[in-house]
């Protein structure tokens, strides 16, 4: 078995074509973002009844997965399967990037983006947004010094131990982005301990999924060769984390089924709720599930390069649908806060209001491209100028152990 | 120099004229100089011998009257009391306290009662802010620093009453009592300027006493003497969404 060697990628007209790509999203997004800022969130389709919107969910979505695509890294130095090691640093490159991505969204939603010092030097360790932003710089710092012990030859006894502290830590890390939702006791759509270990599974396969994407892709690109065997390893891998979602997915739905108290809320994202429930059925569990699976499993297309990547990209769709039903469809479906009676109030209006509405405004979204663009961007930038990928994983070259 | 003594003087003869205004203003008012006596100096801080509360009776509160939301809003500068928030639509616009019509759908019954901040013992807004600036003083009453909110909205999650709003846009038109700003969160402050200079009541509770309902009583409920406390102890009040354990400063009567 031969030493994996790893090198930059070249710079052609491709890699500055791509750059100049995303550096215009993101162009449009700081945009975007200066218009939201400069004129108040009444540009925005968020109100006071759906407080956080479009750039939430992309934010979330992105630090979820950020969490998941160090998995792959884990695998080879916690769990110690050789074959993923090669895979390792691309892995924990896309674990900061993804989180860089999501977390400069989230801070540019802000009321006050400018106070974000004030996040920095005021700890409420009551709060659960306070403990993220010590998980999610610990989390950046740990992948860091992970990286270094694997990338540095003098480092890489102490890959094993780095690699352990970075794989509790990202479990602690998904915890509390679960938790951000499983805390707000007073909602219905929330309100439930298992989301934590939901997020955790959401983020193996939303990670690997993006993983799988930009592997591929960087590739292909690159012309540098990628056997099947580990093609095959990985989309095996995520059909079980694709059904380890939809498992507590269900448990979820099922456990507030079973509850009369919470027949509302499940009414209303299962059936009424309109675009949700059209999210949750056809975005989340047909495309982003059903085929998804049918596609990686099923023996005419699971060996077929561009199946597994499209089946990649549907997982990432009905991810991005199921992280929008939990995030503006909790919201949407409004607090019982007078059991058994109908209420109409002045604050929507003088209307008798059965669920809130939510329309993005065209800001929001960009604002959210730019998040996606900022963290391929950091990803390419850092695959031409650090020793990240494998020259080959052709099926010789690589450790199937 | 003498530009800095005339300028000197100048201050003297302001400071001493105001004084004597307000001297003028208090004396001449039978309701300040009561109101000054039971103030709390303002280097004193809140204590928590008292806890402010609020008892409203939902039979005397009349169905289509909003007269505590008006008094709320001209009070401290919101809604109809203010030019601004032309730019924000009807859900994004504040509401610091809203007239709710309750129908029980078992049996048609309507009332009618205030929603605003509940004051919980315990607030969850308190609990999930980020950076402290959602916090409750010593006497109950839940308040945001505008300072150090960094304008996230976790709080306004977090709610179980809907009570807080984001300022979605900026203002000029303020109550320098009211201090309000683009991209924080604010809710109903229980007239906190208006306790502590030692009023003893809320706009709410006054607009709805000049309506001739007296739907609201605002008292401290650890004062076996005073009339709220006095209420809760007689009849059978309500905390809504008793079941979170919260123990709001809001009580209500009749729901």
């Amino acid at each position: 078995m031969k030493k994996t060697l790893f090198t930059q990628i070249g710079a052609g007209k491709g890699f500055y074509g791509l750059l100049a790509g995303l550096g215009a999203v993101i162009l449009v997004g700081m945009l975007s973002v200066y218009h939201m800022e400069h004129n108040g969130h009444w540009v925005t389709g968020m109100t006071n009844q759906i407080v956080w919107g479009m750039p939430h969910v992309f934010a979330i979505f992105l630090i979820v997965a950020a969490s998941g695509a160090l998995n792959v890294a884990s695998i080879g130095s916690v769990f110690g399967k050789k074959m993923y090691k090669p895979l390792a640093p691309l892995s924990g490159l896309l674990a900061i990037t993804l989180l860089l991505g999501g977390l400069t969204i989230l801070v540019l939603d802000l009321g006050r983006p400018d106070r974000l010092i004030v996040a920095m030097t005021h700890y409420n360790f009551k709060s659960i947004f306070a403990w993220n932003i010590i998980l999610y710089n610990g989390f950046l710092g740990l992948v860091a010094v992970y990286l270094w012990t694997m990338m540095e030859k003098r480092m890489n006894r102490y890959t094993p131990v780095a690699g352990f502290f970075a794989f509790i830590w990202r479990l602690i890390l998904t915890t509390g982005t679960g938790s951000i939702f499983g805390f707000l006791v007073a909602r219905q759509g929330y309100d439930a301990a298992i989301m934590a270990p939901m997020f955790i599974v959401m983020s193996f396969s939303f990670g690997l999924a993006i993983f799988l994407l930009v592997l591929m892709a960087t590739y292909k690109c690159t012309e540098r060769p990628l056997g099947d065997a580990m093609v095959k390893r990985l989309k095996n891998l995520l059909g079980v984390f694709i059904a380890g979602v939809l498992y507590f997915v269900a448990t979820m739905h099922l456990t507030n089924l079973y509850a009369t108290e919470h027949h509302g809320v499940e009414r209303f994202i299962l059936m009424d709720g309109g675009i949700y429930t059209t999210l949750f059925w056809f975005g989340y569990f047909v495309l982003g599930t059903l085929a998804p699976l049918a596609l990686l499993y099923h023996p005419a297309t699971g060996k077929s390069r561009s199946m597994i990547g499209l089946a990649s990209a549907l997982v990432v769709l009905g991810g991005f649908a199921l992280v929008y039903v939990i995030v503006i469809g909790g919201q949407a479906y409004p607090l019982v806060m007078f059991p058994g009676y109908e209420i109409t109030s002045s604050f929507d209006g003088g209307v008798n209001s059965a669920f809130y509405a939510y329309s993005p405004t065209i800001y929001e979204v960009l604002l959210g491209f730019a998040g996606v663009a900022i963290t391929l961007a950091m990803t390419t930038v850092a695959v031409k100028n650090l020793r990240f990928l494998p020259e080959s994983l052709a099926d010789a070259d690589v450790d199937p152990h | 120099m003498s530009d800095s003594k005339h300028t000197d003087q100048a201050r003297r003869d302001f400071l001493n004229n105001s004084a004597k205004l307000a001297a003028g203003v208090t004396l001449a008012s039978g309701v300040m100089l009561y109101g000054v006596a039971h103030a709390r100096p303002a280097e004193q801080p809140a204590t928590s011998e008292v806890r402010w509360g609020m008892l409203v009776d939902t039979n005397k509160c009349a169905k289509g009257c909003d007269a505590c939301v008006t008094g709320c809003e001209n009070e401290n500068g919101w809604g109809q009391g203010s030019n601004d928030e032309q730019k924000s639509n009807a859900n994004q616009k504040a509401q610091w306290i809203r007239k709710v019509e309750l129908r029980n759908t078992a049996t048609g019954h309507v009332h009618s009662l205030p929603m605003m901040c509940q004051h919980c013992e315990t607030p969850p807004c308190v609990d999930v802010c980020p950076t402290g600036a959602s916090m409750k003083r010593a006497d109950g009453i839940v308040l945001v620093d505008k300072h150090i909110c960094i304008g996230c909205r976790y709080c306004m999650m977090a709610c179980p009453y809907k009570a807080r709003s984001f300022v979605h846009e900026a203002l000029e038109d303020q109550r320098a009592h009211a201090p309000r700003g683009k991209g924080t969160v604010e809710a109903c402050t229980f007239c906190v300027h208006k306790l502590d200079a030692g009023e003893g009541t809320t706009a709410c509770a006054e607009a709805c006493n000049t309506e001739g309902h007296k739907a609201i009583i605002v008292g401290d409920l650890k004062d076996p003497n005073s009339e709220i406390a006095q209420a809760v102890a007689e009849y059978a009040t309500t905390q809504v969404r008793a079941d979170l354990g919260l123990n709001t400063g809001m009580r209500y009567r009749g729901i």
